[in-house]
């Protein structure tokens, strides 16, 4: 068990936890790096919002700023937090309870 | 919140150990109760598949010793495919009385992905915009 795993996935859920940074990182993951402006554009939230919450995505590494002048800086999803947040969810839909009782079934309903 | 990275669960089966090893290690009897469908190899990193009706999983038989352990690895559910973190998958048969004492434990769902020793921008910046960039120079080329 590494510390700063657990850290990252607290990160994530608590990012993904906003419904506005839900739908900032879904506008990125369906089409791609965008700037602030951009995602302002497209999105029903302010361009101080927008850059509010890319700046807290960033801290967090969902987001990573491509380099840029200021106004064009785009920016695009990161993977490697999701994966560590992804792991934990797998652990808690392994479902080995509901395995073993059809296990159990198939072993016992036979003579 | 803790991060678990091992999962265990013991049963009670009113079955020899005889029985249960076939349910586990043979394709009839995983393809009744996993999956709607399997494929074993049953030796050290033979291949086998279980197959469901909207998706299927490859899993890598790791120990034999029948009929007492048997175990797996497979992938982690939700991780691309090429993501090389795979978790363990290993049962343990006890003769109880006429029946058998199975325990299935399964770790590996903490461990350190590549990506985390990389730098923070440059392995990270993969994913389809650079896998796109690589075909359109494939092509180009």
């Amino acid at each position: 068990m590494q510390p700063d795993q657990e850290t990252v996935a607290e990160q994530v859920f608590t990012a993904l936890a906003d419904p506005t940074r839900r739908s900032l990182l879904a506008d990125l993951a369906a089409h791609g790096p965008a700037t602030a402006t951009d995602l302002a554009t497209r999105l029903p939230i302010s361009r101080q919002a927008v850059g509010k919450h890319l700046a807290l995505l960033a801290d967090v590494g969902l987001v990573a700023a491509e380099p840029g002048e200021r106004r064009r800086v785009r920016y695009r999803l990161r993977s490697a937090p999701m994966r560590t947040a992804q792991q934990f969810l797998a652990a808690l839909s392994r479902d080995w309870d509901g395995r073993l009782d059809a296990l159990t079934a198939h072993l016992e309903e036979e003579p | 919140m803790g991060f678990p990275d091992r999962i265990e669960r013991t049963v009670e089966v009113a079955r020899p150990p005889a029985r249960v090893w076939a349910a586990l290690t043979t394709a009839e009897g995983l393809g009744t109760w996993f999956g709607q469908q399997a494929t074993i190899d049953l030796r050290p990193g033979g291949a086998g598949t279980l197959s469901w009706e909207e998706h299927h999983t490859d899993f890598r038989v790791e120990r034999i010793e029948e009929p007492h352990v048997f175990g797996f690895t497979w992938r982690i559910y939700g991780l691309p495919d090429d993501d090389p973190r795979r978790t363990y998958v290993e049962f343990t048969l006890e003769a109880a009385g006429a029946g058998t004492r199975l325990t299935v434990v399964e770790t590996g769902f903490a461990q350190l992905g590549p990506e985390q020793h990389e730098s923070s921008f440059g392995g990270n910046v993969k994913g389809w915009a650079a896998e796109l960039d690589e075909l359109v120079a494939h092509l180009a080329a």
